[in-house]
This record gives structure tokens, sequence and C-alpha cells, in this order.
């Protein structure tokens, strides 16, 4: 393991940015795979490159063989994020489920009297503005957001900043009334069909319960369902119920 | 295991930054150091792909790669790896009667790999 590779991953985990090793087992010899691309001595076979973007997407460590050469692909991602819009009373539990399931969590309201410490202890919590807090944030692609004040005034502006992101999950609280005019409001706002077709709308999966902490497993639920089978599972599901 | 867990490696942020952390810690500290990771496994091992162990060469070690059973192993491999610098590729079957001491209901395999830290 180089000196100066192992030293940079080191500095990229303590910045909670994502970093690939490559190393072929047999020489020892090792690259890393950063924000700026490929790092190392010698020269990495481009199938392995890919592979490692794939394993880096994927979140999934693994070893390969290339030739006579076998190589070990570790992925050291930072937690997926959460990114919750209105502390109502659905964000509660839907905190502590989102951290159970290993996301960092966010909850933005700039309503002060929703987002304080009691209500939501050890809870990262922003009071700016959605679209600047969402701005801020950068939701990339291990990113999910969750619109839940179903006020356009504070929904929205997250929303317009969210659906140009890359984040793997949107989804917004709301009746099917409430999103169709949801919907009316993007487009006029400049928003592209398909960006609006990547809203889980009304959220989370169709589990028939109603209580907060029932409402928050839905959505958790959705989560992981796009996570691992991405969006197409739902329109099946649906097909077949 | 490494399936269902929280993070790409089978362990959490917290404990692969740990991990890394006493190696650098070790390293600068003028230790020899080596990572012992594991690249597969078969059947119900331990610990997932990407569980690692940090050890010096007076045979401190942090992390597990698997139930404690083969941990020895790897630390005194590990020792040899740090003295010539060559990796290592080690491969371990853990047999019922081991599997019983570690609390595994069958057998599992896997696959380890031991590397210097370049000082």
């Amino acid at each position: 393991m180089q000196a100066n590779l192992f030293d940079k991953a080191v500095a990229l985990r303590a910045e909670n940015r994502p970093v690939v090793r490559i190393v072929e087992m047999l020489s020892g010899a090792d690259w890393l795979l950063t924000p700026d691309g490929i790092e190392g001595a010698g020269a990495l076979p481009p199938e392995i490159a890919a592979a490692a973007r794939e394993a880096q997407a994927h979140d999934r460590s693994h070893d390969l063989d290339h030739g006579d050469q076998r190589y070990f692909l570790h992925v050291y991602n930072p937690p997926r994020r959460l990114i919750i819009v209105g502390a109502v009373h659905i964000t509660q539990p839907l905190v502590q489920i989102g951290a159970a399931a290993g996301y960092a969590i966010t909850v933005i309201d700039p309503r002060g009297a929703f987002a304080t410490r009691e209500r939501f202890p050890g809870v990262d919590l922003n009071e700016d503005w959605p679209d600047e807090a969402m701005e801020a944030l950068k939701p990339d692609n291990r990113t999910a957001v969750v619109t839940l004040t179903h006020d356009p005034k504070l929904d929205d502006p997250a929303l317009e900043v969210a659906l140009r992101s890359d984040a793997f999950y949107i989804g917004c609280l709301g009746s099917r009334k409430t999103h169709a005019s949801r919907v009316e409001r993007l487009t006029a706002a400049g928003l592209t069909a398909e960006e609006i077709g990547k809203i889980h709308a009304p959220i989370g999966l169709h589990l028939g319960g109603r209580a907060p902490a029932e409402i928050a497993i839905a959505i958790m639920a959705q989560i992981t369902q796009v996570l691992h089978l991405g969006s197409g599972q739902e329109v099946k599901a649906k097909a077949a119920a | 295991m490494a399936e269902h867990d929280l993070t790409p490696s089978g362990l959490t942020n917290a404990e692969a930054d740990a991990i890394l952390a006493q190696a650098r810690d070790w390293r600068a500290a003028g230790k020899g150091v080596a990572i012992a990771t594991v690249v597969s496994t078969w059947g119900s091992a331990p610990r997932g792909v990407g569980s690692q162990l940090a050890l010096t060469d007076d045979g401190a070690f942090v992390g597990s790669v698997s139930g404690g059973c083969v941990e020895g192993a790897v630390v005194t491999e590990g020792q040899e790896v740090i003295a010539d610098g060559k990796p290592r590729l080690l491969d371990f079957g853990i047999s019922d009667d081991q599997a019983w001491e570690v609390g595994l209901a069958c057998g599992g395999k896997l696959e380890i790999f031991i590397e210097r830290v370049e000082a």
C-alpha cells in the first residue's frame, strides 16, 4: 500500500468524500479512484477502472479476476443522506427510522417553532429557506429528498432544486389532488415533465397505515425499494395489484 | 451479513475510519503496519467483504476479520508481511468444529488479503 495513497485515502475519508481503493493482490500494486480521477503508479486497465466506478455506484466492495491478475475493489462511501423538508409530526419517527437504516439526516424548516432541539434531539437542523438550504446541501446520487410540509411556499422551492439534482429518490407528502396542483405549479416554474416525473407521490409504499410512525415506515420502505430495485419496481407493483 | 449491512464494506463508517486512523497513528509512531481485508466470503462467514484489521510488527491489532477464530493466524502472518513487504492472500475454511466455537450454524469460508502500509 503506497504511503501517499494511504494518506490520501485517510484524508478523503476525514472529509466524508467517496474513495475506492483498488489493489492487485498478487503484486500489491494499488490505485485510488477519487472524485478527481484515478491516482497511482503504473497503468490501471480501463476495465478495472470502470468496475471500480460501478462498485462505487452500487456501494459494493468485491474481488475481480482479470487475466492472471486478481483485484480487490474496496469502496469507502460516506453515509447516504436523507434530507427532509418540514419538521412536522411524521418527521420525528422518520428521523429515527432513517438513522437506523444508516442515513445521515438533515431536517430543513425555517419555521423556528417546528425545528427545535426539544423535538429533534441530536438531528442536524437547518433553518434556512428550503431552496437556499437545498442548494447548499447539493443532493447527489446517494441522497434521498422528502418534502413533508405540503405547504407550497416551503416544499416547492426545495423541489425546484432537488428535481434538477441527481438525488436517487424524491418523495412528496400530499394527496393525489395536492400532487396534481403541485405538478401544475412546478410546470409553470419551468420544470420539465421528466424532472417532475421523478417525484414519488403520494409518498411511500401503500401499507395502509395512517399514524405518523406508519407513514414514516412506508416512506423509508419506498426509499429502500428505489435504492435497491430502482423506481420501475413501483410501477410493476401497481400493475400487479 | 454484508448484503444487509448499513455500509458497503460490512462495517460501519465509524469502524472503518477508526481502523484507518489507528494504522495512520501507528505508522506515524514509527511502527511497521499491515492491513488485512476480507476480500471474499462463502457461506456464513462472520464478517462481510471489506471488513478490516490493522496490525503492528509488535503484535497489536484493531478491527476484526472473523468472529475471532482466524485473527491469531492473520496477526502472525501479518507480521511476516511487515517484515518482507510481500502481500499475502490467505484462504480460511471454517470447519464445523471451529464454526461451533465462533457461534456459526454452518461452516463458512473466507479469503483475507494482507498488505504492508509503506512508511
